[in-house]
């Protein structure tokens, strides 16, 4: 397999453009013989679907939960970047591009990220148009915030619930094409399988979460929007019921897969407070522009901390370790997410770790409020401190906040083209689910930049030349694909039903997460990635002889939807580990503790891993075969980061 | 471990909305004062499944306050006894050792039960689609500074777009009347700019979806606005009103 | 439901002013003038029909509403939700019932009775020159119809006595006790319903809300039902 990224000729800023220009259109007349499956309903999913219904596509939408509206982008807080330079603070398109490929330590595709920044201006102000409430100044106009990883001020807001804000944009979008009839919607609805007609893709195989029943969809085009897979670590900050099973099902009929070890840890997560802990919750991490990070400085004095003998303002100044400003004197407590979480990571194994479990530093606001005053910091954190209260009935105005890292997002995903197209024809991944644009680390307030770019201005374009390649001839849902691949379903469903062992899913859940936090998180070597693999290969045995699967299918079963989507977390679990194994060398979020500078920092090998690691299924039990697409870098200089 | 709590739970089960629901009793033995509420049915439900019992179906996902999926009626209370909290960011320190809690479905015609403690909101969803937009298509639009927008009339449409629809207005409502809900989406469109062409009509459509889907109506008794956990306030009602009289006496 | 108690709050003001008159201490003279010519002058009669027919409209539309927002909810809580609304707000069916119940006996008692029943008659001499007023009770044969005439310097008017029929009334406790009983379920009716109306009209301003609340709680609440018991506790303690 040759992989072929379809990067448009030409100079970067006018690639897209060309492109367009190059691209096949479908006649509006026959748009309406075209079905369009689109599976997810965020960000991504629902700016398509909505997008693709005003063009005059049928459209049929699937999501898991409840209704579209509740898709995890919701749960986004910061912001999204757009090239607006609106602060006239030297921002451009190209600047907004510089920083997205340097914030991903250049392994992402030029090209995409270029496009990526080119579209940002009009992701704004499509969103203003439908009525999302932007943050605003007197002045009426748009307000602006600077996020990490960029020197000007180009991130739009809304309060603390960009993400809400602009996924009720699509959703209302998407509804206004339901209401004319153009959308079909499908809720509570998990689609479990691609169906390939000789060799593109032509519908999907959908359970019905509520009545049980798997159903089969035909359709010119189908696009994976369902998000990252996180939840491969059990506690992420995550929603529950996200999952990979979408993308990890059009992966084993074909789609490969790229860079999966990529994965975002955030510094500023509220810590795990015991063994139930079902799911992390985030807390921005403007907090860390006023907060200072440490940890006791010796060990003794941690292990009184977390027995509770002394309080942490009975530490005295001398005694603390300011680990990021001591190391990093310039950037201090605002060093990027990634090396945040690793030194955080670094003093708690050193035995320095606070709270009852050890796992944990802290993030101190006294010299703030000393300087600001109570009522200023309130006013800077206040809905953050109440979120931090309530979670940990703990007072962070009297005691410095505890936070550990947790998994946020990741870069890695679905293989695609320029066009968002995988290797399999007609199966596009858009969003997180994707691998394309933030190569091995996101910058803050990039997602839902993506995700809406991806939805609103690539897709329109891209999936009409497809589709006006291969005809508006009806696809046919009696093709035997469809009967095959809906009786493997069913036969998989029944395997999953018949499994009546002594260890719960979540169990095993836990258990892979366990795995892949100590081995395949923040901090990797070759040794521990190896024995987790052997660890990840025993528990799938464990797991097909041993789980507890409840019920039959033809009702609710939360204990079978769970099921698969541990039966496929497992999967990627090895997959990722392959991943971070093969990639001898630091990057972004994959760090391995072989490859780092004297500092301790990532030590990236440009010469032999400038590439995206594309990984090809080739059946059960089998090596997933390794595919590169080498990323060729023709308008930026690759440099060391650092932060001192 | 010392300060966990021994529950005793009544929760209400029944296996799909064809079929009658009743109470179960539960013992909810060493629960952790730092697990939130959902956490606990976890745990619950862990227990239930190594016994080879159905799990308690709930619906939850983002469990961070903001998809508003989550729902539950604990002790008579959308949400449960915290102000201004999603059931998911309740935490057990909110209950004392011993106590009974009792768990029910938001109840109201238009929300049947999906199982035990789930319920089909999708109402919500349609009426959204009757009106809840603006319609404006993907491209075309003008630069975003180009609409100025008082920054009062931003922060008041933004109050009441905060809304997660997830249906503790209802739920709270003797009357089972979803008029928080759908006064807070017709606001937040009757203030802003963009949403002044379609601005009666929206409130018609909205409003007669609304009763077609079976919603009581609205007698004013403010309960919807003391349970939201996003405080939409009943202000939204009192424009919706409004929106809703012009459109059918003013304008044609 | 917002027009029509809204038109009958305007009238509870209306009827409590007239009905100070009964505080006169004139034999009733004032308050039989004030009760003839309510019931005779024509676009007053136009009210009062209007107003009758509210009182329906706003039983039975109560009524149709309470049995919709029923079948909203086919099964009950075992716990109800409370929280958050005042009693009376939950409650308005009750309170409504027991001030229907009120005006069926009081208009029986007086409206029907003045009307149609047994009311007393009474005649006053007022000299016009010393400004002193007699009264006395007349038989039935010595009326025929409400008059008002100067004989001789004296201003002679013969009138039904219903000053006399409402004293009687409320000097029996359990009538004084009903009474009483509903201006309690006004008041709680009221606190609730006046500012609801405006809600539900839609004329809920930040500005104009606490005017509103102000009105609704110190006025229909406060004073208009102390008002209206403090009638039947003056005539059971005089």
């Amino acid at each position: 397999m040759k992989l072929d990224a379809k990067i448009p000729a030409g100079p970067l800023a006018e690639k897209w453009n060309t492109h367009k220009f190059n691209l096949k259109l479908v006649n509006p007349a026959n748009k309406r013989k075209y079905d369009v499956i689109v599976v997810g309903t965020g960000l991504a999913g629902a700016s398509a679907a909505a997008s693709l219904a005003e063009l005059g596509y049928n459209v049929k939408a699937f999501c898991f939960q409840d209704s579209p509206r509740r898709a995890h982008s919701i749960a986004a807080q910061g912001g999204i970047n757009a090239a607006k330079n609106y602060r006239n603070d030297g921002d451009s398109v190209y600047r907004l591009f510089y920083d997205t490929i340097k914030g991903g330590d250049y392994r992402a595709r030029e090209a995409n990220v270029y496009r990526l920044a080119e579209v940002s201006v009009n992701i704004i102000d499509q969103c203003v148009a439908q009525g999302v409430p932007f943050a605003r100044e007197y002045g009426g106009l748009l307000d602006n915030r600077s996020f990490g990883g960029a020197q000007v001020s180009r991130t739009f807001y809304a309060r603390g619930q960009t993400g809400q804000q602009l996924l009720l944009g699509a959703y209302s979008a998407l509804n206004r094409q339901i209401n004319l009839g153009t959308v079909k919607m499908y809720t509570r609805s998990e689609m479990l399988d691609v169906v390939v007609v000789d060799g593109k893709a032509q519908g999907i195989v959908t359970r019905d979460l509520v009545s049980g029943k798997v159903e089969s969809h035909a359709g010119h085009a189908v696009l994976l929007c369902t998000g990252g897979y996180g939840n491969v670590f059990y506690l992420s900050t995550n929603a529950m019921g996200s999952n990979v099973t979408a993308a990890w099902r059009a992966h084993k009929r074909g789609a490969l897969m790229a860079n999966p070890c990529y994965t975002q840890i955030h510094p500023t997560c509220i810590p795990v407070s015991g063994d139930h802990q079902s799911k992390l919750t985030l807390m921005s991490e403007s907090l860390r522009n006023d907060g200072r990070v440490w940890v006791p400085a010796s060990k003794e004095t941690a292990e009184k901390l977390r027995k509770g003998e002394i309080k942490a303002k009975d530490i005295k100044e001398v005694d603390r370790d300011y680990f990021l400003e001591r190391k990093y004197p310039s950037f201090g407590n605002l060093v990027p997410r990634d090396v945040a979480s690793r030194n955080a990571k670094e003093v708690c194994d050193d035995g320095r770790g606070v709270g009852k479990t050890g796992l944990a530093v802290y993030l101190d606001f006294a010299d703030s409020i000393k300087r600001l005053g109570q009522p200023a910091v309130a006013a800077k954190y206040g809905n953050l401190f109440d979120m931090y209260s309530q979670i940990t009935d703990e007072n962070p105005y009297e005691s410095p906040m505890r936070i550990y890292p947790a998994v946020h997002y990741t870069m890695g995903g679905l293989w695609v083209d320029y066009n968002l197209m995988t290797s399999v024809p007609g199966l596009y991944c858009l969003g997180e689910a994707n691998f394309s644009d933030h190569g091995a680390n996101r910058l803050g307030a990039s997602a839902l930049m993506q995700g809406l770019a991806d939805g609103y201005f690539v897709i329109p374009y891209t999936v009409g030349d497809y589709l006006a390649n291969i005809g508006p001839a009806p696809i046919d849902a009696n093709h035997p694909a469809f009967t095959k691949t809906k009786a493997e379903v069913e036969e998989r469903i029944q395997t999953f039903l018949s499994l009546r062992g002594n260890k719960t899913v979540d169990e095993y859940h836990r258990d892979l997460g366990k795995i892949m936090w100590e081995y395949c998180g923040m901090s990797r070597d070759a040794v521990g990635l190896a024995k987790a693999k052997q660890m990840i290969q025993d528990l799938k045995k464990d797991f097909w002889k041993n789980a507890i699967v409840l019920g039959d299918n033809s009702e609710v079963n939360q204990s079978l939807e769970k099921a698969g989507r541990v039966a496929d977390f497992i999967e990627l679990g090895e997959l990722m580990i392959d991943d971070a194994l093969n990639r001898d060398e630091s990057c972004g979020g994959h760090f391995r503790a072989e490859y780092q500078t004297p500092e301790g920092e990532a030590l990236r090998n440009d010469d032999d891993f400038a590439y995206v690691a594309a990984w090809q299924y080739k059946g059960e039990n089998v090596p997933e075969e390794l595919h590169k697409e080498e990323l060729v870098f023709e308008n930026v200089k690759l440099t060391q980061r650092s932060y001192k | 471990m010392s300060g966990n709590m021994n529950l005793t739970l009544k929760v209400w089960r029944q296996k799909s909305s064809s079929t009658p629901g009743k109470f179960v009793t539960y013992k909810a033995p060493d629960i952790s004062p730092d697990m939130s509420f959902l956490e606990m049915l976890d745990v619950v439900n862990e227990h239930l499944v190594k016994k080879s019992e159905e799990p308690i179906q709930f619906d939850h996902d983002c469990r961070e306050g903001i998809c508003g999926m989550c729902s539950l009626v604990i002790n008579g209370e959308p949400h449960g006894p915290k102000r201004a909290t999603t059931t998911c960011q309740l935490h057990m320190r909110s209950f004392k050792d011993n106590d009974t809690i009792v768990i029910e479905p938001f109840r109201a015609g238009s929300f049947p039960v999906v199982r035990d403690l789930a319920v089909d909101r999708s109402a919500f969803d349609r009426i959204q689609q009757a009106g809840g937009y603006v319609s404006v298509g993907t491209g075309g639009v003008p630069d975003a500074n180009e609409i100025a927008i008082p920054k009062v009339i931003a922060d008041e449409a933004f109050n009441s777009a905060t809304c997660i629809g997830c249906g503790a207005c209802v739920a709270a409502c003797k009357n089972a009347s979803a008029m928080l809900f759908v006064s807070a989406k017709i606001s937040q469109y009757a203030l802003l700019p963009q949403g002044q062409p379609e601005r009666y009509r929206r409130a018609e459509a909205m409003v007669n979806q609304m009763d077609t889907e079976g919603f009581g109506s609205c007698t004013n008794t403010y309960a919807c606005e003391a349970q939201c956990p996003k405080e939409i306030k009943v202000t939204n009602i009192a424009r919706m009103n409004r929106e809703f009289f012009t459109a059918e006496f003013v304008k044609s | 439901m917002c027009l029509t108690g809204l038109f009958l709050c305007s009238f509870l003001i209306i009827h409590l002013t007239g009905n100070f008159q009964l505080f006169k201490n004139d034999d009733g003279l004032a308050f039989n003038q004030y009760a003839h010519f309510m019931t005779h002058f024509t676009p007053i009669k136009v009210v009062s029909y209007l107003l009758y027919s509210s009182i329906l409209v706003h039983t039975i539309w109560a009524i149709i509403i309470t049995q919709k927002n029923k079948k909203s909810r086919p099964v009950a809580y075992a716990v109800q939700p409370k929280e958050g609304s005042i009693w009376s707000s939950r409650n308005m069916g009750i309170l409504g019932t027991i001030l229907f119940v009120f005006i069926v006996v009081h208009m029986s008692n007086f409206w029907y009775e003045y009307h149609w029943g047994n009311t007393p008659f009474i005649e006053y001499r007022t000299d016009l020159n010393t400004g002193t007023t007699v009264s006395k009770e007349i038989s039935s044969a010595e009326y025929t119809d409400y008059v008002s005439y100067v004989d001789n310097g004296v201003e002679i008017i013969k009138s039904k006595d219903l000053y006399k029929a409402v004293a009687f009334s409320f000097q029996q406790w359990w009538i004084v006790a009903l009474y009483v009983l509903a201006m309690v379920a006004l008041s709680f009716h009221l606190v609730h319903g006046f500012q609801s109306a405006f809600q539900t009209l839609g004329w809920n301003h930040s500005k104009y809300k606490p005017l509103i609340n102000f009105v609704g709680i110190w006025v229909f609440s406060v004073i208009i039902p102390i008002g209206f018991a403090a009638m039947p506790l003056y005539f059971l303690f005089k």
